[in-house]
């Protein structure tokens, strides 16, 4: 809580693609900052004004009328546009951290597994380069760019991987992506967030992050285990 | 003065009219809410709670969004708050067209059955308020009823719209010029240009849903050349232009509220009604792709929206200035309608700021379609529009019923409801970032959002509780009221100057306005 404390208050100073190699998750954590220092301002400039006025304008006689005056003019212009400009300028500052980040998230480094995703009903279907197939559960190797390219084999589904700050949606007769970086062996959730039915709620997987040889391990044993036995063609 | 059915269904005066949508939306309100505590009940725990089938959840959850929102929010306040106030607030016997006037409220009507057969046909709809395809085009659900639902109620506020521009442009009073109008009357205007606009959109949006589920079309068919993301661009072009056709009634009559019971002048006028109400308009267009910031539209139509959809800030923030100035130096009591006014300032606050985080393209790529979303729009739209709505029910108590309501179990409902809704909206938002995805049925997979579930389950109770003495206070107060005098409230605006509840042709004679006429002139000699 403390450090988070501190990251608060010195968001401001914390250059956001500064992550070294770049990472999405990174990325989102950091303009998260960025907007809860900028909306904490609003939001306690506009609540304390409206809590004051509302102490110091209650009726004290029950005949008792307002006092504003009306603005001049140039008081009504200034009202308007310091406001606006100060807002765009807020808008543009914003848009323009998002934008660092966004490129984060779109620009796939080019040292990287790279993965299909067909989503269905209600199931993900991975396939590794090398034509090793799986069903929920994807494995990758630890310290590696995963890149996803996803569609959907019949309605619309969102793989979405909380730990990693992803997701995207799976389109029938789109193909969409999304990478993550995994950089610690563990496991992590996935999940469905686009509605699709009945079972929406039930469509998960997980990520299986492994140590490096472990993963070599499995997907060349899984390759062999493939030439050995490939699958029929389809009749 | 005996009760006429008969009198009250073919009635063409507009007071009857709006009573006659209060009616309909508040069934509307009620039965949509019940949804939401049956969902409560299902995921206080983890596993199933009240039912097995998921689908039963989808079916709760699809009438409870469709309901508020075309049902409730829509109708009540372009529906009951613009019949009954626009042509008492510019000084008008009635609308321009009463006669369909009564059409679009029977057409209202229509769509609220057909809304309500969601609960006796065998396969109801389960396509949530959105309506996807493919999903909604393969259902067992039956995707008709939303399509039907959706053309009737449309086709009600089209008629509505030409109905309410026509009056205010040509019924003012003599001597009333476009800068002496209510914010109510402004708001109203510019919610039915967007509805105007948009809702054809909408309408052929789930008319091709319609006809690719049962006439076999493939508008959205990608193995017969369509596209599933034409729907999703059709959907939201109109919906979230729809959002300000209910951002905008209901921040107008909070405006009149707030200068009532604080007696003064709305602060800034012009630079709230041109730049605020009139930016608002200008761009509700121009910022439907944040819905699809997960679905693969290509990144500089993402992030150009991102752009004008921050932008929005800037008409909503000169709108929240003008909101709270008219507090500065004013006279404030607060009163019921007050309160509602004044929490309306807070959750639309809150809702505004929770805004920002999904509009910002990169941080909605997690909380896109999490609790984050649904806790944020109820905030923003939901809870703030309701509030706006109560908050006018016991503004306009006094006039529509002759009587008055009374102030403790006004308040009272009142603490229950604000308190409610922090204690199930915030949680919510908290529960998005932890990534639990919406309209999920289940949570098992999340255990670290089990005891926020629980949380907010309980606050519906606390809502419930509120919405009940709230709902008392209204038939309370019909029953043993004390009569209303004709302006309890001290108000400059024209509707007071009418008997508490207003004669057919509400005046006596219509009034002529001076220059120095406003309808907040208060603390000032020139007011009348």
């Amino acid at each position: 809580m403390k450090g988070y404390a501190k990251g608060i208050l010195f968001a401001w100073a914390v250059p956001l693609a500064a992550a070294e190699p770049p990472d999405p998750a990174r990325a989102w954590d950091a303009l998260w900052r960025v907007y809860l220092v900028d909306a904490g301002v609003i939001f306690v400039v506009f609540a304390a004004l409206g809590a004051w006025f509302m102490l110091r304008y209650r009726r004290r006689a029950p005949d008792e009328q307002g006092s504003a005056p009306e603005l001049s003019r140039l008081a009504a212009v200034g009202w308007a546009l310091v406001p606006a400009f100060a807002f765009m300028a807020d808008d543009f500052y914003l848009a323009a951290k998002t934008w660092q980040a966004w490129n984060v998230y779109r620009e796939v480094p080019v040292e990287r597994l790279e993965v299909k995703l067909e989503a269905a009903l209600w199931r993900w279907e991975f396939t590794y380069p090398n034509g090793v197939k799986s069903t929920n559960e994807l494995r990758v190797p630890a310290g590696k760019p995963v890149l996803l390219r996803m569609t959907s084999l019949d309605v619309v589904h969102s793989y979405f991987l909380p730990d990693f700050r992803v997701k995207e949606d799976s389109m029938p007769g789109r193909v969409t992506y999304l990478w993550f970086y995994p950089r610690q062996p563990g496991e992590h959730l996935a999940v469905c967030a686009e509605f699709c039915g009945m079972m929406h709620s039930k469509m998960m997987g997980k990520v299986i992050v492994l140590p490096p040889e472990e993963f070599a391990a499995w997907y060349e044993g899984e390759a062999r285990r493939l030439a050995a036995a490939p699958p029929k063609p389809e009749a | 003065m005996a009760f006429s059915l008969k009198e009250w269904i073919f009635t063409t005066d507009h007071k009857r009219i709006g009573v006659l949508y209060l009616v309909g939306s508040l069934a509307a309100f009620a039965a949509a809410g019940l949804m939401s505590l049956l969902m409560r009940y299902e995921l206080h725990a983890p596993g199933p709670d009240l039912t097995a089938n998921p689908n039963d959840y989808n079916v709760w959850l699809y009438f409870h969004g469709a309901a508020m929102i075309l049902g409730f929010q829509i109708p009540a306040l372009t529906g009951f708050l613009a019949n009954y106030c626009v042509p008492l607030m510019i000084g008008a016997r009635d609308v321009a067209f009463p006669r369909l006037n009564a059409l679009s409220v029977w057409l209202f009507y229509a769509g609220i059955v057909l809304a309500l057969a969601t609960f006796v046909v065998p396969d109801p709809p389960d396509i949530m308020w959105t309506g996807y395809p493919p999903y909604s085009t393969r259902t067992a659900g039956n995707t008709a009823f939303y399509t039907f639902t959706v053309l009737l109620i449309g086709f009600s506020s089209i008629l509505g719209g030409i109905n309410f521009l026509t009056t205010v442009v040509y019924m003012r009073a003599p001597g009333m010029g476009w800068n002496q109008l209510n914010m109510f009357v402004w708001s109203v205007c510019a919610a039915f240009v967007i509805q105007l606009v948009f809702v054809p959109v909408l309408g052929v949006a789930v008319t091709m849903l319609a006809f690719d589920k049962y006439l076999g079309t493939h508008f959205f068919n990608p193995a017969n050349g369509g596209d599933v993301l034409i729907y999703q661009n059709l959907f939201w072009f109109y919906s979230h232009p729809a959002v300000y056709v209910i951002l905008l009634p209901f921040l107008g009559i909070t405006f009149d509220i707030l200068a009532t019971f604080a007696r003064n002048r709305v602060f800034n006028y012009k630079a709230a009604v041109y730049g605020g109400i009139g930016g608002v308009v200008l761009l509700s267009g121009e910022v439907w792709v944040h819905h699809l910031y997960t679905a693969g539209v290509p990144d500089w139509l993402r992030l150009g929206q991102m752009v004008s959809t921050l932008l929005i800030s800037v008409p909503v923030g000169l709108l929240m200035i003008s909101m709270l100035g008219t507090l500065y130096r004013g006279s404030i009591s607060f009163r019921t309608p007050m309160l509602y006014a004044l929490a309306v300032n807070f959750t639309f606050l809150i809702g505004g700021l929770t805004g920002i985080p999904l509009a910002m393209a990169t941080l909605d790529l997690h909380l896109s379609d999490t609790y984050f979303v649904p806790g944020h729009f109820h905030y923003v739209m939901a809870v703030s529009g309701t509030f706006a709505i109560f908050g006018a029910i016991y503004y306009l108590y006094p006039k529509m019923t002759g009587r008055m309501y009374s102030e403790t179990l006004g308040w009272a409902g009142f603490i229950f409801t604000f308190a409610g809704i922090n204690l199930v909206f915030l949680p919510m938002m908290i529960a998005g970032l932890y990534g639990m995805p919406r309209r999920y049925f289940d949570f098992e997979q999340f255990p670290e959002v089990a005891g926020l579930q629980a949380f907010m389950s309980a606050g519906t109770v606390v809502i419930l509780i509120g919405m009940l003495i709230t709902l008392w206070s209204w038939i309370h107060g019909l029953v043993w009221g004390e009569k209303a005098p004709m302006n309890p409230w001290g108000s400059r605006s024209l509707e007071w100057t009418v008997p508490s509840p207003p004669p057919p042709g509400n005046f006596a004679a219509i009034p002529t306005l001076t220059a120095d006429w406003h309808p907040y002139a208060y603390g000032r000699p020139g007011g009348t």
